[in-house]
């Protein structure tokens, strides 16, 4: 049984939801074009996921598994309802930024993922904390590629001046791809290089890989 | 209506521009024949899905939807996301059951896909991009075929590059996943420079 501690760190890196599990990509790379909208993803996505995750391992034992996908995206749209309507208050600007994708957090694999694999399986705490450990493994990704993309397409990280830009009169010529879509998948495609160059035990078995030992040629 | 189409297809492409369905888009691309069956799977529940959430939006949950019962004040459009989920959810179970009963050949060759494409966020992502722009029926109408069809027309090419790359001699930590994500940037640096094609 992993201890706290482990279940916390451990879908940072070995375990990461978006490089390793490849779930909750689409939103990854979507929020990304600054640091602030990919913090704020961030923090919603984590609050839903350890919410949804916790409540639906409450009810784990009641549920029919006829119907168990249906009330489990009941619970996460409901608790998505309530992130969105809180961000349409008190951050109305940055909510109109992420556009559809804090409520696309309902058919986010991630979330569903884990409340499917874990939650239905273990008690309120672990899975609790199994979302929260999740939830900070996807922002880590977010985060890493936000400040990527925000850095080298503008210069600023949070809005604040980092590299002065040409325009302002400083040296930095903006890099005006990292803003754009392709830029999302470059970024995190060589994330995912990086990542399993550091952990060679994530590479992927080639499905057709060269034999290395030739068989012997028998008539 | 041409515009709009074209739009969609090319330069808003869901998967290539707004990354929506990106984990089916990388999970199920290995082969052309599966993307070609998942491709038509999901223009044919897009087309039904998101004029029927216009039609819902518009006659129940928008602000004054009510008022033809004596209740103006009414807004039920906070209720717009779970509604729209249950009803793509509803709409792939029904259709999986249609397909079951009259159309075998297709169905044996869809099953598979069909409720996977109830959290494929392309779906759900085109109802709430049709809320948010205020299209009216015949506009959502051509915006749920015409992002079917590019979602489509993007998984069927992205797998049929994956099925050339499959001798490629690839640094061992970019296989599979890193490379898979780099073609996809590449095609999706492709697809931006459809951003003028136009109906005139």
């Amino acid at each position: 049984m992993p201890s706290t501690i482990q279940r916390l760190t451990n879908p940072l890196v070995a375990d990461n939801p978006i490089a390793v599990q490849i779930l909750g990509v689409c939103s990854a790379l979507a929020v990304t074009t600054s640091l602030i909208t990919a913090l704020t993803m961030s923090a919603a996505l984590t609050v839903v996921l350890s919410l949804s995750n916790a409540t639906i391992s409450l009810i784990r034992r009641h549920v029919p598994t006829a119907i168990r996908l249906i009330v489990q995206i009941t619970i996460i749209a409901s608790l998505v309802i309530v992130a969105d309507q809180l961000l349409k208050a008190y951050a109305f600007e940055i909510s109109q930024r992420l556009s559809i994708f804090v409520g696309l957090i309902v058919t986010n694999c991630l979330v569903l993922g884990r409340a499917e694999s874990f939650a239905m399986r273990n008690p309120v705490w672990p899975s609790f904390l199994d979302g929260l450990g999740n939830g900070l493994g996807y922002s880590l990704i977010l985060i890493i590629v936000g400040s990527i993309r925000e850095l080298f397409g503008a210069g600023t990280l949070l809005g604040l001046v980092v590299f002065r830009t040409v325009e302002d009169g400083g040296w930095y010529q903006p890099l005006g791809l990292m803003l754009l879509a392709p830029s999302a998948f470059l970024v995190i495609g060589l994330l995912v290089w990086l990542i399993r160059s550091w952990r060679t035990e994530q590479v992927e078995a080639s499905p057709y890989a060269v034999r290395t030992k030739p068989e012997p040629a028998g008539e | 209506m041409t515009e709009l189409f074209l739009r969609s297809v090319f330069s808003e492409n869901l998967a290539l521009s707004f990354f929506l369905g990106i984990c089916t888009f990388l999970a199920i691309s290995k082969k052309v024949g599966t993307a070609v069956g998942l491709g038509v799977a999901v223009i044919a529940v897009q087309t039904i899905t998101v004029p029927l959430n216009q039609l819902i939006h518009d006659r129940l949950l928008s602000a004054g939807a009510w008022a033809w019962a004596g209740l103006p004040d009414v807004d039920l459009s906070f209720l717009s996301l779970i509604t729209f989920i249950g009803l793509i959810a509803a709409v792939v179970q029904v259709l999986e059951m249609i397909l079951d009963r009259y159309f075998q050949p297709l169905y044996r060759a869809l099953g598979v896909f069909l409720p996977l494409i109830t959290v494929n966020c392309a779906i759900l992502g085109g109802s709430l991009f049709m809320l948010e722009r205020q299209y009216d029926f015949g506009e959502s109408v051509v915006w749920g075929f015409g992002t079917g069809v590019g979602w489509a027309l993007a998984i069927i090419a992205f797998a049929a590059i994956r099925e050339r790359l499959r001798y490629a001699d690839i640094p061992k930590g970019l296989e599979g996943l890193g490379s898979a994500f780099i073609v996809a940037g590449l095609m999706s640096m492709g697809f931006t420079a459809f951003a003028g094609v136009g109906a005139s």
